[in-house]
């Protein structure tokens, strides 16, 4: 029996009047891929951002509900930074801090106090290897991560991502900036990582979804619709707005 | 052989020749600008021929500044610009970082926005007598070079915040979510990413205020400034003349004290003097704009 690593708790998130998440409650269990599908603003985004609290961000907003982590209120908790750190965050357009290769990978740990120079250096490498990355920049640590292509850029985000060594790894569309090749080899990563962490990773590329994810959550209009084992979303899903998604029919 | 199918027609013709005329025409317009500052500085320059030595600048005044050179006022508006700077860069910069980082969109940021604006619409008289009552009398400073440098300060305080802002907002905001989705709290983001991306901005904002603060007269007027101060002709003496409590002479001072109320200067001086406080803001904008092109040329991303 699986642990329930996030919970969702009839959630309902708006900025005024608009209601971005509408009464959500969704349980995430440990070690696997939830790919979260459904058409654009249908609150998938708004999703990610409560599990790490970067929704804190967005002014005006109101959170209803509780997000679990842990069994743990993540809105009453007392160090978001903390929080933040468990949870490795992947944005759609790549980003590369205008530091040196070395230095993107090491931000991370370094805010966090890590100051032993051969701890960084371990970390570094071992980031950049899980991201496939290490190859193409072990000769160039200390060129601008601003300078890298597109694909390596995301890979560098990635690298990032997993230097604090996160519980739960968050990907917001990471693909739709890069190219087939990099996004297959990303892929092949999160099957590996998947051992090590939850990885909750929202894709408008259904397909995506069906190859990656043990369990699929469908969201539309701000609502979670459906959710369940990957395969029976895509073949026997119970509700008929799902199955036209899923089948291209709609979105 | 058949025509050939991209050559003009009369329409494009007539277009391009438009074009063409609004080029020059701006471009006139534009060079036109140059005319008065080279206008100027070739009067200045010719007045002021005879005085133009090395000696002008390293001289006292002499002779109840009839003669003699412009070394005491020079120094008097070296340091009050350096004083007026350590006080309103820090002021400037930290606040344009929290209205900028930190403010939300309240009433409380709209009313600082609005005083910063206005502030920055006063007219220098008004800064002077703000000066005398806040620094001179209420503070207790009396007329000093300090009093007088604070009240630079606060003129040169919103052009400083305001070019800190856009130099803090031309940082992408993709930067700092992914220090804060990494779990660096706003100043630490601030401190490693934004602030050192940002600084070129800053100080070509700062710098800019220099040559402002080196060639007002108004608000130095009746806070600290004096027409004649001895000052020693050499040694350290003549580099450290004013104490904070002291009243200093100032070049832009100094050129309203030989035109209007000293009799029998002769024009030259008079020139001279213009033509160095001219020749030193033209050289301090000049260096920042340098500074900008070169910093720019080293942009990151």
């Amino acid at each position: 029996m699986t642990n329930i690593h996030i919970h969702f708790e009839n959630v309902t998130v708006s900025y005024g009047a608009k209601r971005a998440l509408e009464d959500v409650s969704l349980e995430i269990p440990e070690k696997q891929i939830l790919g979260i599908i459904g058409p654009a603003g249908s609150g998938k985004t708004t999703l990610l951002k409560c599990i790490n609290r970067t929704i804190d961000f967005v002014p005006g907003v109101k959170v209803c509900g509780r997000v679990l982590i842990d069994g743990e209120d993540i809105f009453r908790i007392r160090n978001v930074y903390e929080l933040r750190r468990r949870v490795g965050m992947v944005f759609p357009l790549p980003v590369g801090l205008p530091l040196s290769v070395y230095e993107n990978v090491a931000y991370g740990p370094r805010r966090a106090g890590l100051r032993d120079r051969h701890e960084l250096d371990l970390i570094v490498e071992k980031c950049l290897r899980q991201a496939m990355l290490w190859d193409e920049v072990k000769d160039r640590m200390q060129m601008l991560g601003t300078k890298l292509s597109g694909g390596q850029q995301q890979r560098l985000t990635l690298a990032r991502a997993l230097s604090l060594q996160p519980e739960i790894l968050c990907l917001d569309e990471f693909s739709i900036a890069i190219d087939p090749v990099t996004t297959m080899r990303i892929e092949d990563i999160l099957r590996e990582l998947k051992n090590e962490m939850t990885i909750v990773l929202v894709t408008n590329l259904v397909q995506q979804a069906r190859r990656l994810a043990d369990r699929t959550a469908f969201f539309s209009a701000s609502r979670l619709i459906e959710v369940g084992e990957t395969e029976t979303i895509f073949t026997k899903a119970s509700n008929r707005l799902t199955e036209r998604y899923v089948t291209g029919d709609v979105g | 052989m058949s025509a050939n199918p991209f050559a003009p027609s009369a329409l494009e013709k007539r277009k391009k020749t438009k074009e063409r005329v609004a080029e020059y025409v701006l471009a006139a317009i534009t060079v036109s600008l140059i005319v008065p500052v080279v206008a100027i500085l070739a009067y200045l320059v010719v007045q002021a021929w005879p005085v133009l030595r090395p000696s002008f600048l390293l001289d006292n005044p002499k002779d109840y500044m009839t003669a003699g050179g412009i070394w005491a006022p020079l120094v008097g508006t070296f340091f009050l610009v350096i004083i007026s700077l350590l006080a309103a860069a820090p002021v400037g910069i930290l606040a344009g970082v929290y209205l900028n980082e930190y403010a939300g969109d309240n009433w409380a940021t709209r009313i600082i926005n609005l005083a910063v604006m206005n502030l920055a619409g006063v007219p220098s008289i008004v800064h002077a007598l703000f000066g005398v009552g806040a620094f001179v009398l209420f503070a207790g400073m009396g007329r000093s070079l300090l009093a007088a440098s604070c009240t630079l300060a606060v003129m040169t305080l919103p052009v400083i915040i305001t070019s800190t802002r856009e130099a803090l907002s031309s940082v992408p905001m993709s930067f700092r979510e992914a220090c804060w989705n990494m779990g660096a709290t706003r100043w630490q983001t601030i401190r490693t990413i934004v602030l050192p991306n940002a600084i070129s901005g800053i100080l070509t904002g700062v710098i800019l205020q220099v040559s402002r603060a080196a060639g007002e007269t108004a608000p130095i007027l009746f806070t600290g400034a004096v027409f004649f101060a001895p000052v020693a002709d050499h040694g350290w003496e003549s580099f450290f003349p004013y104490g904070l409590g002291d009243r200093c002479m100032a070049l832009s001072m100094h050129l309203f004290t030989l035109a209007t109320q000293v009799r029998g200067v002769s024009d030259e001086i008079q020139y001279g003097t213009a033509l160095v406080l001219i020749g030193l803001v033209l050289a301090v904008n000049s260096f920042s704009i340098g500074l900008r092109v070169y910093l720019r040329s080293r942009k990151k991303w």
